[in-house]
């Protein structure tokens, strides 16, 4: 039995590690151990179902999941969904704690996405919540919940249009205190399909020769706006989405493969281009929106 | 085929619930938004020709970049190119402010422009048009028809009178079998019911 043994915090600082222990030789058991798992937020959780489906897709066996020891860590995973996302893809230790009905505290609990019709179950479900986070919490003016729900609706369709493949997506927010001094919204997307490089590969992979790899999929994508699509109109997704993103001062990253691209804001350390990852399959999107600095502040 | 345009209403917070069986107003995703515009050509299909349309997208609360390709972009340019299934022209109606990014966006992107009413009541051009485009545009709507008599007069024979061609080609005007052209907002008929 393989053990990977999950840290402290799942975040996105801590989720490429764990996706890259996730590429195991094929045939081997694997234990999730989450039990020291003291905090995970949307990119922790969606890239833990990711870690999970990867697993069973090499072994061709459900990966066994130990449970958080701590019950407001396992409670708080109930509340954004987790456990019934992870139904399917572990096998659990022990009974995980249910998710309380009508808990309005989440921005958007983690949801599958299949269909087109998910896309618009999600925009719908974001409808009453974002508004009041957007605007009380992070000081967004109401209206920003509309170009909120098209980020949320362009960053689904990626999976669908461009994964071939189901995914996850998981929003809340966070007050960042320590770290930023302000709330923080954290939305993450991720799927378990081909990935860009091979998606992109078809259309534009000659042009780049022995250079191509996923961080060039990733650049060709993320900076000059390709798709697989012959059409050149299309491709207008992931750079409104940028764009949106730099509006609210906020963070973008995407992880495919081997690498991870980002837009990174004066307040985020994380590099600009990670390459040398193992190879994990899909692709995996943070947005980190800060709230507005108050009024006075350096940042404002 | 008719002189002056048939003028139809497309509303189209309805045409998402007909055509994708969705509960929801949101023109959000591709396949919606590919949906909707086969919806509309089919609604072409059984109008008179000419048509003028006015798409109205007063109900829509969300739009994304994917739908503003598949409802406004791809459909102006499939009755602009040379094997266009009839003769159309399109008016938007409802556009607002959380409209406006999404329908710039893809209308800048393939250079191509719209008319489109404002909330206000005014009529305005979104996306690509240069200078002279623009004063000729404004100029038309100003008179809401100039006549055929009249034009070298109003546009006289240089740059403006090519800048109301292109108007023309351009969809963004309308010159009728007599050489008259018609401001768009003037053709399209009531925008309210």
């Amino acid at each position: 039995m393989n053990v990977l043994a999950l840290p402290t915090s799942l975040d996105h600082r801590t989720i490429d590690p764990l996706l890259d222990e996730a590429i195991i030789p094929e045939g081997e058991r694997v234990l999730f151990d989450a039990r020291h798992l003291r905090w995970a937020d949307p990119n922790g959780m969606v890239a833990l179902l990711c870690a999970g489906r990867a697993v069973a897709s090499r072994s061709g066996r459900v990966a066994r999941l130990q449970l958080p020891e701590n019950a407001d860590t396992a409670g708080y995973m109930a509340r954004m969904g987790f456990f019934r996302a992870a139904e399917t893809v572990f096998e659990f230790d022990q009974r995980p704690p249910r998710r309380a009905s009508g808990d309005t505290s989440v921005l958007l609990e983690i949801m599958s996405i299949t269909t087109n019709a998910d896309v618009h179950e999600v925009v719908e479900r974001v409808q009453t919540s974002a508004g009041t986070i957007l605007s009380r919490t992070l000081g967004y003016p109401p209206s920003a919940v509309v170009p909120f729900s098209v980020v949320l609706s362009e960053v689904c369709q990626n999976i669908l249009e461009h994964a071939e493949a189901p995914g996850w997506v998981a929003a809340q927010v966070y007050n960042w205190q320590k770290r930023l001094g302000r709330h923080v919204l954290v939305l993450a997307v991720a799927d378990m399909g081909c990935g860009f490089k091979a998606s992109l590969t078809p259309e534009h992979s000659a042009r780049f020769g022995d250079r191509w790899s996923d961080a060039t999929a990733l650049e060709a994508a993320f900076i000059h706006g390709v798709t697989r699509f012959p059409d050149s109109h299309r491709g207008q997704g992931i750079q409104q989405i940028r764009k949106q993103v730099r509006r609210w001062n906020g963070a973008l990253s995407i992880r495919s493969g081997s690498a991870r691209i980002a837009d990174v804001p004066e307040w985020d350390d994380q590099p600009p281009l990670v390459q040398g990852l193992a190879p994990f399959p899909g692709s995996q999107i943070s947005i980190l929106l800060p709230a507005c600095a108050p009024e006075g502040s350096a940042d404002a | 085929m008719r002189d002056l345009p048939d003028p139809i209403r497309v509303a189209v917070a309805p045409l998402v619930r007909e055509s994708v069986a969705s509960r929801y107003s949101h023109l959000v995703t591709r396949p919606t938004g590919r949906a909707v515009r086969l919806a509309i050509e089919s609604m072409l299909a059984e109008a008179g020709e000419p048509t003028i349309s006015l798409v109205d997208l007063t109900e829509v609360t969300i739009l994304d970049y994917s739908c503003a390709d598949e409802v406004v972009a791809r459909l102006l340019r499939r009755y602009m190119e040379d094997d266009r299934p009839r003769e159309a022209f399109f008016v938007l109606n409802g556009v607002q402010e959380r409209h406006r990014d999404p329908i710039e966006a893809v209308l800048e992107r393939q250079a191509l422009a719209a008319v489109s009413y404002r909330q206000d009541g005014a009529a305005e051009v979104l996306g690509v048009l240069d200078e002279e485009e623009i004063a000729v545009w404004k100029l038309i709507e100003r008179e809401g028809v100039v006549r055929a008599d009249h034009a070298d007069d109003i546009f006289g024979t240089g740059s403006l009178r090519t800048a109301s061609e292109r108007l023309v080609e351009r969809r963004l005007a309308f010159a009728d079998r007599g050489g008259s052209v018609h401001a768009l907002s003037r053709l399209v008929g009531q925008r309210e019911g």
